[in-house]
C-alpha cells in the first residue's frame, strides 16, 4: 500500500523517458489490478487467441508427427480445394437455407409474438405466458431432438400420427431428407421464439406511455397506434439483431443440425458447421477442415461488417 | 386513462383481444405440452406408450422405466459426473470471469481499452472448431473433465454485462474501504462481491445450464465412454428411434420406449429446478445491456 501510495504521489511524467516511468508506475499502481486480470486474459490468449494462430494450418498440409511449423507450406490449395468441391454447392445451399428459415420465419414470428404479448392487457396471463415459452430455450439441443424423435417416432409418436393423418404418408419422417427443414424449423420455433421476444419486450417497456394517451386523444386505432409507436420503437432493436443474425447466416449451429441429421438425409442436412467436424474430426483433415471453419469465419466478419455499414447508411444504429 | 381507453375501445378492438387471449394461450400451451407428454409417457406402460397416441394422463402409473434407468451403472455414473463437472465447472467460469470483468470496470485502467476490443474481436471472430481443438489437446486435456470447462470459461456477454454492472456501482463505496487501507482484493471481496450477489447468481446459472446441456463439448474432447456426460447418454439412448434398421446397431437391441421417456425427464429435471430462479432476474433486463455493449 504504501509503494502504491508514493507512486501516486510521484509527479506523472517529470524526467527520463516518459512511456518507460508511466509504464513502471502504472505496473505498480494497478498491480492488484493486473493480477485479478491475468487469469482472464491467460485464457484469451489460450483458448481464443491461440486457436487463431493455429489457423495457420489452413494454408499447410498440416501433419501432427512434424508439427505445425514444420509441416508443408500450401498457400491456398485447401480454399481452392473446398471451392470446387462437387460438396460445396451442396453445403452452401443447405446452409442458406437453414438460415433463411431462420430470419424469415422464426425471426419475424419473434416479433409477432413480442407484440401481441405487448397488447395483451390482462397481465397474469401475459407473465403466465412468458414464462411458459422462455422454457423450451433452457432445454439443450440433446433434449429438444430427443423429444422430436419421441413425437415422431413411426407409428407411435403423436405427431407422426398427426402429420400421417394430415398428408396421408407414411413416411419415417426422422429419416425423410423432405422433413429435415420442417422438422428442424419447428425446433427452431418451439425453442427460441420465446426466449427472442425478452429483448423486444424489454424495448417496449421504455416506451414513453403519454405517446399511447396522446395518439388515442387524437383518435388513433388499435392498429395505428401499433403501426406508429410501437413498431418505430423497436425498429433499432431489430436493426440491431437483423445485423447480429446476418453475421451468423453461416453458423447453423453445430448441435442442432448433427443430433439431426443421419445416414438418410444428409443431403440436405449437411452444412458448413457439421461439415467442418465430419472432415476434420472423424476422417482427420485437420488442414482442409481449419480452411472451411476459416472460409466461414471470414464470411461471416465480412457480412456482420457489411450489414453494419449498410445499416448505418439508411441512419439505423449500428453495433459498431 | 381507463375512460378514454374504453371510449376507444371498439368493438373490433375488443374482438382482437379475445382473440389474442385465445391466441397466446395457445402459444403457451404449445410450449410446454411436448414436455408434459414425455412426462406423461415416462411414467406410463409400455403398452400404453406405444398403444396411445397421445395423452397428458397415464391410465395406468409405473415408475418402471425410471426403476430401469437408476439401477443401471452406466447412468448414474454419467448423471453424478455431470453434476459434479457443471458444480466445479460453474464456480471457475464465474470466478475467471468475475476476476476479469472487475479491473474492466475501472475506466482509468491502462489498456482497458485494447483488451475490451480484443474481448469483442473474439464475439465476431473465432478460428473455429478445428484449431481449438488442436489446442485442447496440444494442451493435454483431451478426455479430462477440464476440456468441458476451460474452452468455455469466460463467455465474452457475459463478462461486459458484469463490467457493465460493477461499472455502474457508486464509485464511493470503493474510495471509502481504499481509505479504509483495503487493497483492489478487499474491495472485490468485501464490497463489491456481496453487492453483486443477483447478477453473479443468474450468471452462475447460466455457466451451470451451459455446462448441463453441452453436447459438442464432450462429444469433441471424450472419446472415452466411460467419461461420457448425461447429455452423451441421453442421445445414446434416444437416437435409435431416430434412425433406420440398417443404421441401428443390430447386436444391441433398442433401448423400450419408456426408457427414452424417462432420460429425457432425468435430463430435464435439474435445468427446470433452476428455471424459476433464472427467471427471477433475466427478465429484468440486464441481458438487454449486452446488445450494445
Amino acid at each position: 500500500m504504501t509503494t502504491a501510495l508514493a507512486a501516486d504521489r510521484e509527479p506523472p511524467l517529470a524526467r527520463g523517458p516518459g512511456r518507460l516511468r508511466r509504464l513502471r508506475r502504472d505496473a505498480v499502481r494497478y498491480r492488484w489490478l493486473f493480477l485479478l486480470m491475468l487469469p482472464g486474459l491467460v485464457y484469451f490468449a489460450l483458448f481464443r487467441f491461440w486457436p487463431m494462430y493455429g489457423a495457420r494450418i489452413a494454408f499447410k498440409n498440416y501433419i501432427p508427427f512434424l508439427g505445425i511449423d514444420g509441416s508443408e507450406w500450401v498457400g491456398f490449395a485447401h480454399f481452392q480445394a473446398f471451392l470446387s468441391n462437387p460438396d460445396f454447392p451442396r453445403l452452401l445451399v443447405n446452409t442458406l437455407v437453414i438460415a433463411a428459415l431462420s430470419l424469415l420465419i422464426a425471426f419475424p414470428l419473434t416479433i409477432v409474438l413480442a407484440l401481441l404479448l405487448n397488447e395483451l392487457r390482462l397481465q397474469i396471463l401475459k407473465r403466465t405466458v412468458q414464462t411458459l415459452v422462455y422454457i423450451p430455450h433452457f432445454l439443450s439441443w440433446t433434449v429438444v431432438v430427443s423429444i422430436t424423435a419421441l413425437l415422431f417416432a413411426i407409428d407411435t409418436g403423436p405427431l407422426w400420427t398427426f402429420f400421417a393423418g394430415l398428408f396421408g404418408t407414411d413416411a419415417n419422417m426422422l429419416a425423410d431428407p423432405d422433413w429435415f427443414r420442417p422438422l428442424v424449423l419447428m425446433q427452431m420455433v418451439w425453442k427460441d421464439t420465446g426466449w427472442g421476444t425478452i429483448i423486444f419486450l424489454a424495448a417496449l417497456a421504455g416506451v414513453d406511455q403519454e405517446q399511447y394517451e396522446a395518439a388515442i386523444i387524437d383518435g388513433a386505432g388499435r392498429w395505428q397506434r401499433v403501426r406508429h409507436i410501437t413498431i418505430p420503437s423497436i425498429l433499432p432493436t431489430i436493426t440491431v439483431l437483423l445485423i447480429l443474425h446476418t453475421g451468423q447466416i453461416l453458423n447453423t449451429g453445430f448441435e442442432q443440425i448433427y443430433l439431426m441429421s443421419n445416414s438418410l438425409n444428409r443431403t440436405v442436412a449437411d452444412v458448413f458447421d457439421t461439415y467442418v467436424y465430419f472432415a476434420g474430426i472423424e476422417q482427420g483433415a485437420y488442414s482442409y477442415s481449419t480452411a472451411v471453419g476459416l472460409f466461414k469465419a471470414i464470411v461471416g466478419l465480412v457480412l456482420i461488417f457489411g450489414t453494419n455499414w449498410l445499416a448505418k447508411r439508411f441512419n439505423q444504429q449500428g453495433i459498431f | 386513462m381507463s375512460t378514454t381507453h374504453k371510449r376507444f375501445n371498439t368493438r373490433a378492438g375488443r374482438a382482437f383481444d379475445v382473440l389474442n387471449v385465445a391466441m397466446l394461450t395457445g402459444v403457451g400451451l404449445l410450449a410446454i405440452l411436448p414436455f408434459l407428454y414425455v412426462l406423461a409417457g415416462s411414467l406410463a406402460t409400455e403398452l400404453e406408450i406405444t398403444t396411445r397416441p397421445f395423452f397428458l394422463w397415464p391410465n395406468e402409473f409405473t415408475t418402471a422405466s425410471y426403476a430401469s434407468i437408476l439401477s443401471s451403472d452406466v447412468f448414474v455414473r454419467a448423471f453424478a459426473t455431470t453434476v459434479a463437472v457443471t458444480f466445479v465447472g460453474t464456480l471457475v467460469q464465474l470466478g475467471l470471469t468475475a476476476l476479469m470483468a472487475y479491473p474492466l470496470a475501472k475506466p482509468d485502467l491502462p489498456g482497458r481499452r485494447t483488451v475490451l476490443a480484443l474481448v469483442v474481436f473474439t464475439m465476431v471472430f473465432s478460428a473455429g472448431m478445428i484449431p481449438t481443438f488442436l489446442v485442447v489437446k496440444d494442451l493435454g486435456l483431451l478426455d479430462t473433465y477440464w476440456a468441458l470447462i476451460l474452452p468455455l470459461a469466460i463467455n465474452p456477454f457475459s463478462l461486459i454485462i458484469i463490467k457493465n454492472f460493477f461499472q455502474q456501482l457508486p464509485r464511493e463505496l470503493e474510495e471509502s474501504a481504499k481509505i479504509d487501507g483495503a487493497n483492489e482484493l478487499q474491495v472485490l471481496w468485501h464490497v463489491i462481491l456481496p453487492l453483486s450477489k443477483p447478477v453473479l447468481a443468474t450468471f452462475a446459472l447460466f455457466y451451470a445450464v451451459g455446462i448441463w446441456n453441452d453436447y459438442l463439448s464432450p462429444l469433441l474432447y471424450l472419446s472415452d465412454t466411460s467419461k461420457w456426460t448425461l447429455q452423451m447418454i441421453l442421445r445414446q439412448v434416444t437416437a435409435a428411434a431416430s434412425l433406420s434398421a440398417d443404421e441401428m446397431a443390430t447386436d444391441v437391441p433398442p433401448p423400450a420406449q419408456g426408457i427414452k421417456f424417462a432420460v429425457v425427464i432425468i435430463a430435464t429435471i435439474p435445468v427446470l429446478l433452476a428455471y424459476p430462479f433464472l427467471q427471477k432476474h433475466f427478465a429484468k433486463g440486464m441481458l438487454i445491456g449486452s446488445v450494445k455493449g
